[in-house]
């Protein structure tokens, strides 16, 4: 038997999680080294299924099948296509980073990083999942630490009401979901919970019409919140400013992936004619998740609220690319889903890396700080392109197929939705401007310094990625292209 | 040898950025090594596009030295680049004023690591618009040119000045230009975005040789589901491609980002926006839009052409109505990029005709042309004020005595960007005007109010500095032009001197590529 790599992944942050719980709470640094072996190991096996994924082959690679609750149709399975390897690796590499950036923790490091680690446990587990129960076991595993992440660690002012908003909004969308997921299973019969198998069975004709578009409003919009689609997307920018940085940085980059891909691989996937019947409606909620979340961030005078907000715009685009259901949009849609990933774990160091030394994240009060932090200011401009759609870097790359996407359907979407670009720009611009490069407050002057070593690390790897797609999109798009390609073959043809 | 032959276009793009990347493992207190570094780093494009103008067939049509590599291959986009003479031309114009903005750039003291990463960035990003031969990666280049734009803007800009904004809120001049100029050209880059995706959609392709053959003839929207004719939808995304463009150039009535950007811009900065940036708008239009377009080119001519005449006269009394003498050179610009744009629109309209020949060759080195004098005169205009930290031309006064060499080669700059016979400036616009008076008798006729305020800015800007009663208060303050100073003006000197006496040698090229594109 082959090597179980992608278990050994999704296992490995909760076993280290766990090993973390045993060590004395008081030796933080044995802690850190701990949680640092531990992502680095998930970035490497992950990057290591991401570059061994045989795109000419196509399907469903490194599987492993275990029986689990046979008597109800319950298995193990964990696969990778070329839709979720990239989540996988962004997974690994928000790990990774999130770990560099939280070694300042000082507040009960032990509780913060294994309650971090089993979150991971449970993003990995949801992305390789392709059994239905085990996707939603895994998810409910990440979605609850993230409660005690906020409410423990989180930001004085706000975090109880956000942590308790954040987790009754996904708890009710996930049971929303679990519902469309237990209609499928009866649905289907056949006593299984194999989500390939519930594919087949749908493609054979399981699934009645009226049964898809009954059902499929369910399923999607229940995981859909997580991704924060309009009018749901409330508890996000509150949630991602209440959480403290490395949560941001999870919750932003990797957690909203988490519900846009279980709501195409549960939604779209398993109820195709569902989708094309309710695709304008996505349309048009993604629409406006993009061209009004860019406006709102504009108006936040909180440097962290405008990256939660742009966040909310963000993946809007990645909506967008689904409800168009041509291989253009739905590979925008999934590049997107990374490069989104990476740019705002990246935003969201740096908003806490600002905030660290400033106590404050309101936008006037900033300035300057591109003299004591050239690093970060950097990044930061990078990152800021990226949002911007700059080409040459990787939001422009994932952009453009959406866009190309949305064309071939519906044209005048398109054109409302591109004006979020130039909205983008201005809030981007004007934060550079304030923060980076205004006249430093006097108060800043003396006591605010430059970052560590492995927050540099931090910000490289983030911006190598990014600029590595920007660059050459081959090195991501036949991926995830291979990927679509099989999710169009659900809606005959490609 | 054969590598460097086979291999010349991604050499020339890719140089400055590689040098950048070696400045950037240089340490940031040795400035000299730096300075020294990016202007020796320069020259290697240079070098290489000396190589490509000297080993290029220009007598060859269709695109030389073409390569291809995979890069989006999902999209169908392609890494393609390849040069005609058009593009040519524009790649010696950058790879020559690039270094000279460089050399123009040693007085810049704050960070100047950072500073020659930006100007060598912007390098690559213009190149790249040369030469790219995929509509995608065109658009690619096309953007990322702003951003280091941007920052040389708004970090190493003139410190002086402040801008109200609406709401009362105060900003600096550099960063109200810097945004401004950002703003304005991504705002008008959205519209060719999405013109961009609409024609990828349609044709399936990205390239622009195949796009050449296809779009044009293109009768049905094949999955574009628009519901209105294609003829609409053609003359709309036919705008979108000249708003972009036209702001870039820029055609009035978009050109109020270019006197706050070159007025707020450092010197080397201005040299390079007004020398190149300037040019990519017009690049686009014979590029693109021509071959793209020639029905609704040639449709819309008229209209264009009427921009322009607006640019030409307006920019001339612009720039005569200005103290600033920076900002009296940036409306310059506009009053000279309106020249090329009534070629470009006069061959729109007759395209295929000697006269429209003429024109284009005009215009083409019309681009050329004020690539040397705007450079020019932005570096004279950057001199001064280093000495004076004024630009208000009322302060000045006889200078002459004081700074002879210097009056004299603003003297001689001067003449060239007022178009004085024996000089380059002339060449070119008399081709326009030329060519463009059978197609265009009544725009180029009221273009000749401009050609004669030209005179009256230009001599305005001269008798202000040089003569009149000598300011006392400079006396001791505004010293001699300094010998790197003259290094940077005396290739710009000869090359507008060398058009001027014997224009054949650069405008052989041309013709022959006007010839062959639209002939």
């Amino acid at each position: 038997m082959d090597f179980p790599v992608l278990s050994v992944i999704v296992f490995t942050p909760i076993v280290a999680g766990l090993l973390i719980l045993l060590i004395p709470g008081d030796r933080k640094t044995e802690i850190r080294v701990t949680a640092l072996a531990a992502a680095v190991l998930a970035l490497i096996l992950s990057a290591w299924v991401y570059f061994n994924y045989d795109t000419a082959l196509g399907g469903y690679q490194l599987m492993e099948h275990h029986d689990w609750l046979p008597a109800l149709g319950i298995s193990y399975i964990v696969a990778v296509d070329g839709i979720n390897a990239p989540l996988v690796l962004l997974t690994g590499v928000v790990m990774f980073t999130g770990v560099l950036i939280s070694w300042g923790v000082d507040d009960r490091p032990r509780e913060f990083f294994a309650f971090l680690f089993i979150l991971a446990s449970g993003v990995f587990g949801v992305f390789v999942a392709q059994d239905l129960f085990q996707l939603f076991f895994f998810y409910e595993i990440a979605v609850f630490p993230m409660y005690l992440l906020i409410a423990i660690w989180g930001w004085v002012q706000t975090r109880e009401y956000a942590a308790m908003k954040l987790t009754l909004y996904l708890f009710i969308g996930s049971v929303i979901a679990l519902v469309g997921g237990l209609a499928m299973y009866f649905e289907v019969g056949l006593n299984t919970f194999n989500m390939i198998r519930i594919a087949e069975a749908g493609q054979a004709g399981a699934f009645s019409q009226s049964f898809q578009i009954f059902w499929f409003p369910f399923v999607f919009l229940g995981f859909a919140v997580l991704g924060g689609i309009f009018p749901f997307h409330n508890w996000s920018p509150d949630g991602h400013v209440a959480a403290p940085t490395a949560v941001s940085m999870f919750h932003a980059g990797v957690l909203m992936k988490l519900g846009a891909f279980a709501a195409l691989r549960v939604g779209i996937m398993l109820l195709p004619q569902g989708a094309e019947y309710w695709r304008w409606v996505i349309m048009g909620l993604a629409t406006v998740n993009v061209v009004y979340g860019a406006f709102i961030a504009m108006v936040q005078t909180d440097f962290k609220y405008v990256i939660g907000f742009s966040s909310v715009s963000h993946m809007g685009l990645v909506m967008l690319g689904f409800s168009t259901l041509t291989p253009e949009g739905l590979t925008g849609a999934g590049i997107q889903m990374f490069s989104h990933g990476v740019m705002t774990a990246l935003f969201f160091a740096v908003v806490g890396m600002v905030y660290d030394r400033a106590h404050t994240r309101q936008i006037n009060e900033l300035g300057g700080f591109s003299k004591k932090m050239p690093w970060v200011a950097v990044a930061f401009i990078i990152g800021g392109l990226v949002s911007m759609g700059m080409p040459g870097l990787s939001g422009f790359v994932a952009e453009f197929p959406i866009f190309m996407g949305v064309w071939r359907v519906a044209p005048i979407v398109a054109i409302i939705a591109a004006i979020s670009i130039v909205i983008t720009a201005s809030y981007i611009i004007r934060i550079i401007g304030k923060v980076f490069f205004g006249p430093m407050p006097e108060a800043f002057e003396h006591h605010i310094g430059d970052v560590t070593v492995l927050d540099k690390v931090a910000l490289v790897v983030l911006c190598v990625i990014m600029i590595a797609i920007g660059v050459y999109p081959a090195v991501m798009s036949p991926l995830v292209a291979s990927g679509v390609e099989s999710i169009l073959r659900l809606f005959g043809g490609a | 040898m054969n590598f460097v032959v086979d291999n010349l276009l991604p050499l020339i793009l890719f140089s400055p950025a590689l040098v950048a990347l070696v400045l950037l493992f240089l340490p940031r207190t040795e400035k000299n090594l730096l300075r020294w570094a990016a202007f020796i780093g320069s020259l290697i494009p240079l070098a290489f596009a000396l190589a490509l103008w000297f080993s290029f067939a220009p007598q060859q049509p269709g695109f030389q030295f073409e390569q291809k590599a995979a890069w989006y291959e999902a999209l169908g986009s392609s890494f393609h680049l390849g040069v005609d003479g058009l593009s040519l031309t524009m790649v010696l114009l950058t790879t020559v004023l690039t270094p000279i903005a460089i050399l123009a750039s040693y007085s810049v003291q704050e960070r100047v690591k950072a500073y020659m990463i930006l100007f060598l960035l912007l390098e690559t990003g213009m190149l790249g618009v040369f030469l790219a031969l995929d509509l995608l990666l065109f658009f690619v280049f096309w953007e990322i040119g702003l951003v280091p734009m941007y920052f040389l803007i708004n970090q190493w800009g003139s410190e002086k000045g402040e801008r109200q904004l609406w709401g009362g809120l105060k900003v600096s001049a550099r960063t109200y230009a810097s945004f401004k100029f950002m703003i304005y050209t991504m705002a008008g880059s959205l519209g060719l975005l999405l013109a961009i995706q609409m024609i990828g959609v349609t044709s399936g392709t990205f390239d622009l040789p195949e796009l050449f053959k296809i779009w044009p003839g293109l009768t049905s929207l094949q999955g574009v589901p628009l519901g209105i004719p294609i003829a609409t939808v053609k003359a709309v995304a036919f705008w979108a491609f000249v708003v972009a463009f036209a702001i870039k150039v820029p055609v009035w009535p978009f050109h109020t980002w270019l006197p706050d950007a070159h007025t707020e811009a450092p010197t080397a900065g201005s040299m390079i926006l007004a020398g190149v940036l300037l040019k990519l708008g017009a690049y686009g239009f014979l590029r693109l839009v021509l071959p793209l377009y020639p029905q609704e080119a040639h449709q819309y001519a008229g209209w264009l052409a009427f921009l322009a005449t607006m640019a030409i006269i307006f920019g001339a009394f612009a720039a005569y109505g200005q103290d600033d003498f920076k900002r009296l050179v940036a409306y310059s610009s506009v009053n000279h990029m309106g020249f090329v744009v009534l070629g470009i629109a006069a061959a729109a309209r007759a395209v295929g005709t000697a006269d429209a020949t003429i024109a284009l060759n005009g215009a083409v080195l019309q681009m050329f042309n004020h690539g040397l004098s705007a450079a020019g005169m932005f570096f004279l205009v950057g001199v001064i004020y280093e000495r004076a930290h004024t630009r208000n031309l009322n302060d000045f006064g006889g200078l002459f005595p004081l700074i002879p060499v210097y009056g004299g080669i603003l003297l001689f700059t001067s003449m060239a960007s007022l178009g004085l016979p024996g000089l380059n400036g002339f060449v070119s616009e008399f081709l326009v005007v030329r060519g463009s008076w059978p197609i265009f008798t009544l725009w180029t006729a009221l273009s000749m109010i401009g050609l004669l305020l030209t005179g009256l800015y230009i001599l305005k800007g001269i008798k202000k500095v040089l003569h009149g009663p000598l300011n006392e208060h400079w006396v001791g303050h505004i010293t001699e032009i300094k010998f790197r100073e003259i290094a940077v003006i005396a290739p710009l000197m000869v090359l507008m001197l060398w058009i001027g006496i014997w224009p054949a040698w650069i405008l052989g090229v041309i013709n022959d590529a006007m010839r062959m594109l639209f002939g």
